[in-house]
């Protein structure tokens, strides 16, 4: 334990000097909260039938999705809004894999992994030091974007029916639970990029498709082919959380001494 | 110390360990001599269990390699070929991270101690990545050192510094002797290697031979004895040649190059002879083969 701490904070020294961390980490929560809220405010006194018909979206999906007792216009917003649950979703997917790219790469470019791996850490110890470095603050950006918006909405809204219809069991599920899984796919996948690459910026970029099925879900929740509803999202976490699991065992498999020290180049 | 059998390590089509069967005993410096790509830094990576062997055994310190892959780490320290450091942290941090990761007890006791004894002190809240070559090389020593290891690798220490910078982890090298540990030193400067090691190998893929500095300029070139006369004629010449002990004789201008078995106890029976044969002699005196006429003689010969 002592180690892994050890090589969190190491990391998150030399990773947070980084320009291009600090950017990521710092800006991506700013935006995907500034977006949500803002379409709060600016639709907060539009009416459903207008606001639906100008974005071409069919009054029958959003209905189904509204509790009893909110009206049109405020089943509109809530619709609007959780269209943007989605993309929420990408920061605990950009922020790990941004800092995994930048810490491994950066790690095989100073030539520092080989005096690493001769002292007495074990290679699990090394590799969850380096991802927790890397999804720690993804899921806390998540977390605190989440908690802003929460607040930014609870202002915003009149009526505050609205908010229990925003901050349902969905988003809760999302946010809390589908984040942190998403963000520990990301760094896995990030690692194995990363290890393969010598550009930090092509590893990132290149990693950056695991956001590809978060986006799948955002459109398609909007083209209207599916709706994210509370059995859905679990069944999403539940799928999830077996796949973090094969991908965790598959990196310590192939995650050997030998291994990262010969073919990390 | 170290003790192996049989060492191999193949990778894919290149063969870049062939059976090194060794043994260094404690408080030995001993010198791994060898061209680039010979396997030197393979052999140390196999050492300090960080690539594992294709075949053969070692013991590192009292641990079998393979079994107590992590005591053997515990209790070595190594310079490796590129040491990195983290660039943008502080001298001193880049110590006590591998402090922790040593599991140091006095931790930072022991940054302390090294930062002073390579001269860094002053300089140990600065970001390793401003430091030059030669101070960067004397933080990546302290860094190996830290844990106050038994056995020591050191994968060419002063490659690729300045004279003076060379010259002052040489010293560190000899204060390293003199506290008693076991250091394996790769290098393929050879008057370092003169200079420190208690023992020689020279090794080009396999071990070609192991002895000490000055068996190995005998086992190689035998000695040679050098006479300067006023003149030399085919008359001295054959009157040296005819002494049994006597494995080779040249004439050089004036001089006689003679090779021997004991010089000490037979040149001056040939002086003897010189002037039983009318020769004027002006001096005599042992022609040092230098280490690098040996090294360059077994490695082409390889
Ligand atoms: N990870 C590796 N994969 C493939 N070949 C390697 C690897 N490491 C070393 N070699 C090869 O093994 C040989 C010995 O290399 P090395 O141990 O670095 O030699 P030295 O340190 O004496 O210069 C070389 O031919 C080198 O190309
Ligand atoms: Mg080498």
């Amino acid at each position: 334990m002592k180690k892994i701490n050890t090589i969190l904070r190491k990391e998150w020294a030399e990773v947070f000097k980084n320009r291009m961390v600090i950017f990521v980490v710092a800006f991506l929560p700013i935006l995907m909260t500034a977006i949500p809220l803002g379409i709060l405010f600016s639709t907060r006194d539009t009416t459903s039938a207008s606001s639906a018909s100008m974005s071409g979206i069919n009054s029958e999906t959003t209905q189904g999705m509204c509790p009893e007792g909110l009206s049109g216009s405020d089943c509109f917003q809530v619709f609007m809004i959780s269209e943007f649950m989605m993309m929420f979703m990408i920061i605990p997917v950009a922020i790990p894999v941004t800092i995994a790219a930048y810490s491994i790469v950066g790690e095989k470019s100073t030539r520092s992994l080989e005096p690493l791996l001769a002292t007495p850490i074990t290679t699990a110890e090394l590799l969850v030091g380096k991802c927790l470095a890397a999804v720690i603050p993804g899921v806390l950006a998540t977390y605190g974007a989440f908690g802003i918006f929460a607040f930014g909405s609870w202002i915003l809204v009149a009526n505050k029916m609205l908010l229990t219809a925003l901050l349902d069991a969905r988003w809760l599920i999302a946010i809390f639970i589908v984040g942190p899984l998403l963000a520990v796919m990301a760094v896995v996948f990030s690692l194995m990029v990363s290890s393969r690459v010598n550009d930090p910026r092509v590893a990132e970029q290149v990693s950056m498709v695991i956001i590809l099925p978060v986006l799948v879900g955002f459109f398609g929740q909007i083209a209207g082919l599916f709706v994210l509803n509370k059995v859905v999202i679990s069944w999403v976490a539940l799928v999830m959380l077996l796949l973090d699991a094969v991908l965790v065992f598959l990196a310590t498999k192939v995650f050997q001494r030998e291994q990262i020290l010969t073919r990390w180049k | 110390m170290i003790h192996t059998e049989s060492l191999t390590k193949r990778f894919k089509e290149t063969l870049a360990v062939d059976g090194l069967s060794l043994d260094i005993h404690e408080g030995e410096v001993f010198g791994f001599l060898g061209p680039n790509g010979a396997g030197k830094t393979t052999t140390v990576r196999m050492l300090t269990s960080l690539v594992g062997p294709t075949s053969g055994s070692a013991n590192v310190a009292g641990f079998t390699l393979g079994q107590r892959d992590t005591d053997i780490r515990r209790t070595v320290g190594v310079l490796t070929e590129t040491p990195g450091m983290y660039d943008n942290l502080s001298a001193e941090y880049n110590l006590q991270i591998f402090a922790n990761l040593y599991e140091v007890k006095n931790g930072p006791e022991q940054v302390e101690k090294y930062l002073k004894m390579l001269d860094l002190y002053d300089r140990r809240f600065d970001a390793a990545g401003t430091f030059s070559k030669g101070m960067k090389q004397k933080l990546a020593i302290a860094r190996a050192l830290l844990h106050e290891p038994k056995v020591i690798f050191l994968d060419e220490p002063t490659a690729g510094l300045d004279p003076e910078a060379a010259h002052l982890i040489r010293d560190f090298i000899a204060e390293l002797k003199k506290e008693g540990r076991t250091i394996f030193l790769c290098t393929h400067n050879l008057d370092e290697a003169d200079r420190l090691c208690d023992r020689i190998g020279v090794f080009k893929t396999r071990m070609l031979v192991v002895d000490t500095p000055a068996n190995l300029r005998t086992s190689v070139f035998g000695r040679k004895v050098v006479f300067h006369l006023r003149t030399v004629d085919e008359k001295l010449v054959g009157a040296v040649r005819a002494m049994p002990f006597v494995r080779e004789v040249k004439a050089v201008d004036n001089k006689l190059l003679i090779t021997l078995e004991d010089p000490e106890s037979h040149n001056p029976e040939i002086v003897r002879v010189l002037v039983g044969a009318g020769a004027d002699v002006q001096f005599v005196g042992e022609l040092r083969h230098s280490l690098e006429d040996v090294y360059l003689q077994l490695v082409k010969a390889a």
